[in-house]
């Protein structure tokens, strides 16, 4: 037995090995450069420099991340909740297809898409204009922090979408059935027996999508419009245009302390859920 | 008379009863629809793209149309073509670096017995639990130490890692799917070790591992980030020619590098679209 186990870590090595040379180590790197000067002394300074230079750019990173995480766990609900409660069962079946769509798109060429649609002569503004809505002089482009929102909201959708819509048809059809029987509305079975059993789910794909809205480089880069703009923009600039690795690296550690920081908030809030429970 | 206001009143009944339902029928009609424009907008301006020769600010659209740009792509001697084969040939290898490493992982892990079995899967999935533009920009100053900055298997490497997740998991739960009975069988009838994974448990694994490899084959195709960091200059792939031709304004050749990008994943999006069931996914893990 004992043979065998040791056997069985041989098969494991060759990729433990890569995912340690490959990813632990440069992360291991990152945090370590972050906080030592070039001789390996603890410091602060990097740290500092990159609150000074860039405490806007991580305001407005943080304050797009909440905004997307919120929208889109506002949309994943609805699209989830129409899809599993809807009586209509050509709405559904349409509404299942269509969430979908983004996927398998990747994200630069959302971000391509985008940069054209959302644009002062996208094709947004002139169905306005053609629908009379708004005249070519008052379109404006929505390239800029809004279309972050929106490039990131459309293509993380289809994703956590299909992990709540996932946890939705995983629940005890009983229960909804008993709670409809009892005369419950709709939105009464929504909030009060499928969102509570739902929340761990919910959580994971917030926190997945924010862990990927943080280190997406295309997005900022093509929608944005330069200052402000987000930290992993920031960061290739400092790398890209100094070479300087320390405040990159500074600026890094800041951004897994943002995703740190929304993973312990749901970890906290859905222990507290078990606690109420219990 | 008693009959006729009878009937009335349950018409009227009928009539409340049915209301809400209409109303929500309307309500969610608008949604869907809200939500199709929403989605097809983005998309429809990217194919006019493709095909606009000039569009300029106050036209709707396009003000001549034409494929001039198409030839300009598929001319032998254009970047598009020669970043499309770099791309490929950087996805199928790292398919193959892939496969190579996670099939026996999978396997190994698909063992409940395995020591520390979710302490490996754990360690398998933090390269997607973490931001990781700051590991790639590291992993550009190692790999410029031991000169794989700007070569082909510096790319692979760093795709192959983003790629392991999916693989390691996919193919654990592909090994888990398989049935021990047989494998047992196989072992007790005098059959190798190897004998039996190769003939035995492989082909049974072997839906889960295609599937395993469509992802990853996706996964590299379409990334981005780690080959800015790790491949530009010298390795220009499909993305980062989409992302230099868009910063220049060249919103044609972006636009169709773009739709070039999109005929795998909508290929593959297709021959999947059976296995993404959410029911399913909701089982994926344990």
């Amino acid at each position: 037995m004992r043979f065998k186990a040791s056997y069985n870590l041989w098969l494991i090595a060759p990729a433990a090995l890569m995912v340690a040379v490959f990813f632990l180590y440069p992360l291991y790197f990152s945090l370590y450069s972050a906080i030592t000067l070039d001789n390996g002394s603890f410091t602060l300074t990097h740290l500092e420099k990159a609150f000074e230079l860039y405490s806007n750019d991580i305001l407005f990173t943080i304050m797009l991340v909440c905004v997307s995480v919120f929208i889109l766990a506002i949309l994943s609900i609805t699209i989830a909740a129409t899809i599993a409660l809807s009586p209509f069962k050509r709405i559904t079946s349409l509404l299942g297809f269509l969430y979908r769509l983004p996927l398998f798109i990747p994200f630069i060429v959302t971000a391509q898409m985008m940069r054209t649609f959302l644009a002062k002569n996208g094709l947004m503004n002139n169905a306005f204009v053609e629908a009379g809505l708004l005249t070519p002089m008052e379109t404006i482009s929505l390239l800029g922090w809004s279309g972050i929102i929106i490039t990131f909201v459309w293509k993380q959708m289809a994703f956590s979408t299909l992990l709540i819509s996932g946890a939705m048809a995983a629940l005890d059809e009983s229960q909804i059935r008993a709670a409809r029987n009892l005369g419950a509305s709709k939105i009464r079975i929504l909030f009060e027996v499928m969102l509570p059993q739902i929340t761990p789910t919910l959580g994971v794909a917030m926190v997945l999508s924010t862990v990927t809205m943080m280190s997406v480089l295309s997005v900022p880069l093509m929608i944005g419009t330069g200052s402000p703009t987000m930290m992993s923009a920031d960061m290739a600039f400092r790398v890209n245009s100094y070479g300087d690795y320390h405040v990159a690296n500074a600026l890094g550690l800041v951004s897994y302390l943002i995703c740190a920081g929304l993973a312990w908030f749901y970890l906290r809030q859905s222990l507290k859920d078990k606690g109420a429970v219990a | 008379m008693m009959d006729s206001k009878s009937t009335l009143t349950t018409s009227f009944m009928l009539k409340l009863k049915h209301a809400p339902t209409h109303i929500s029928f309307w309500i969610q009609c608008s949604f869907v629809v809200i939500f199709a424009l929403m989605l097809i907008g983005p998309i429809t301006n990217l194919l006019l793209w493709t095909v606009a020769e000039t569009w300029y600010f106050p036209h709707a659209l396009p003000s001549q149309w034409g494929f001039k740009y198409w030839q300009q792509v598929f001319n032998p001697y254009s970047d598009v073509s020669g970043s499309l084969l770099t791309s490929l040939l950087i996805a199928i290898l790292t398919v193959c670096v892939c496969l190579l490493v996670s099939i026996p992982a999978g396997y190994a892990l698909s063992k409940r017995s395995m020591p520390f079995r979710v302490f490996w899967m754990i360690l398998f999935l933090i390269p997607q639990a973490f931001p990781n533009l700051t590991v790639y920009m590291n992993i550009a100053r190692l790999f410029y130490e031991f000169n794989l900055n700007g070569t082909l298997l510096g790319v692979v490497m760093v795709h192959s890692v983003h790629g392991l997740m999916f693989s390691i998991w996919i193919c654990v739960a592909a090994f888990s799917a398989t049935d021990p009975m047989l494998e047992n069988a196989s072992r007790n009838l005098g059959a190798g070790p190897l004998y039996t994974f190769f003939h035995i448990v492989l082909p049974q694994a072997a839906p889960g591992i295609i599937a395993s490899c469509i992802f990853v084959f996706l996964e590299s195709l379409d990334e981005f980030t780690g080959t800015f960091f790790v491949g530009a200059p010298d390795i220009s792939t499909l993305p980062l020619l989409l992302y230099t031709a868009s910063m220049e304004g060249n919103y044609q050749i972006a636009s169709i590098t773009a739709l070039i990008l999109l005929v795998p994943s909508i290929l593959f999006m297709l021959i999947i679209n059976k296995f993404m069931k959410p029911e399913m996914l909701s089982k994926l893990g344990k």
